[in-house]
């Protein structure tokens, strides 16, 4: 149980799934807080170690998705279509990106800087 | 290189090897062809006087345009780096960066890079790295650092003291999923760049990525390396000299040699410790010990290889 909590708590630092799991353990009524969770995460994308998450969002047309660079390193965001149909600048720590997506699809991106680092966008 | 009709290392050339050895340099036999290593160790003046003696220097990630830990000032540390060059008893006949000379591919970034190393006042070949070919392929960087005989796509190579020098482009074009790329245009040119040389010439390699598997899982590798390595092959001594993974790693492949170089701004962590390639953070006091410069030196064919820390 100990163990548990100090799961719910370290998570409750680095995000909102965290954050729920934390209330939950804690014997609060997760409902409101998990929907709540659904509606942000689904057109937040952020970038940890190296790796965006999640790395598969699905969304509406007419969404907006914001990426948010939270390593010690920059990145990009850039798509894999040709030509290109979105390419933030390099994302310093704590800089983000933001871009609509108006038709349904699916939208592949990857960092430029690290091409390993890749990320799907669907729109339904 | 002198051999015997064996085709092994004569008597005398590894005598000449151990008395380098004894300046505290490991020499080893690579293909036939001795290459020696140091550790912040520099080889004797007197090997150097040797007629046709030259040397040059390696600098490498200087990421101008960070501000985060461990080092908020990384133009401060560029600037030691170069100092420690300028203290060189022996000065080197140019000095290469291979890549990261900005950390966001700025205009004002390499402006500022541009300025700290001309004030250096030595000819500087450069190779491209990732950093600074962001959003425009480099196009900022190449009209401000790539040689006036520099092919379109940047790459180019010229000779010194009986030396073939390449400056290859690895970064530019990256494929999603993919590691550093030279592409087919550049891999034809090199082909045919090194086509008439004879194969006892000395090739020297510049670029960013390795051109060895070093550590895939963090992109630590280039995509092509192997058609660019098979134009190289016929060579007996081929050094490629790489930045990218900010600490001192080696390989010996047959007769290729590949180093990587210290940056002169942060720390990355050794292959596969940690999450991912981050700035590793150091205390302030133990930083410069992971910064450091590379000098290249030749006598002949010979060539020593001599990393040192901006602090030891």
């Amino acid at each position: 149980m100990r163990k548990i909590l100090a799961l719910a708590l370290a998570g409750g630092l680095i995000g909102f799934a965290g954050t729920a799991l934390a209330h939950d353990m804690s014997g609060m009524s997760a409902m409101p807080i998990a929907v709540e969770v659904a509606a942000i995460a689904s057109n937040a994308v952020t970038i940890d170690n190296f790796a965006f998450a999640p790395a598969s969002v699905t969304v509406a047309a007419g969404t907006t998705v914001t990426w948010t660079n939270r390593d010690n390193d920059a990145h990009t965001i850039t798509s894999t279509a040709d030509p290109k149909l979105f390419h933030s600048a390099a994302l310093d720590t704590g800089a983000s990106f933001s871009f609509t997506f108006a038709k349904p699809g699916t939208y592949q991106y990857f960092c430029s800087i690290h091409p390993r680092m890749v990320g799907t966008v669907v729109v339904k | 290189m002198t051999t015997d009709s064996k085709g092994g290392t004569t008597r005398r050339r590894v005598l000449e090897c151990m008395s380098w050895g004894s300046a505290g340099i490991l020499w080893t036999v690579a293909g036939g062809v001795p290459v020696a290593r140091t550790l912040d160790a520099a080889p004797g003046h007197a090997a150097l006087a040797e007629a046709g003696a030259f040397s040059f220097v390696q600098v490498s990630d200087s990421h101008i345009g960070f501000t985060k830990d461990p080092n908020p000032t990384p133009d401060a540390t560029l600037r030691e780096a170069l100092g420690k060059i300028a203290a060189m008893p022996d000065r080197p006949a140019f000095m290469v960066h291979t890549g990261d000379v900005s950390h966001l591919s700025k205009p004002s970034e390499l402006e500022a890079a541009s300025a700290i190393m001309k004030a250096a006042a030595l000819e500087t070949f450069y190779v491209p790295g990732e950093h600074e070919t962001i959003g425009d392929d480099g196009k900022e960087f190449f009209s401000r650092f790539a040689p006036r005989a520099a092919q379109p796509g940047g790459w180019y190579s010229f000779d010194q003291g009986g030396i073939h020098f390449i400056g290859l482009v690895n970064v530019v074009n990256l494929k999603p999923g993919g590691l550093g790329y030279l592409g087919p245009d550049q891999l034809q040119w090199l082909a045919k760049d090194t086509k008439g040389l004879s194969a006892s010439t000395p090739i020297v390699v510049l670029a960013h990525m390795p051109l060895w598997a070093l550590y895939p899982e963090w992109g630590w590798g280039t995509d092509d390396a192997a058609q660019a390595l098979g134009a190289l092959r016929r060579f007996g001594s081929v050094t490629v000299l790489n930045g990218h993974i900010h600490q001192v790693l080696q390989k010996v492949e047959g007769n290729v040699s590949f180093q990587t170089a210290r940056s002169t701004a942060f720390p990355q962590p050794a292959p596969g410790v940690g999450p991912g390639p981050m700035p590793m953070q150091i205390a302030a006091d133990k930083l410069r010990t992971t910064l450091g410069i590379r000098k290249i030196d030749f006598i002949g064919t010979k060539l020593a290889i001599s990393d040192r820390a901006l602090e030891s």
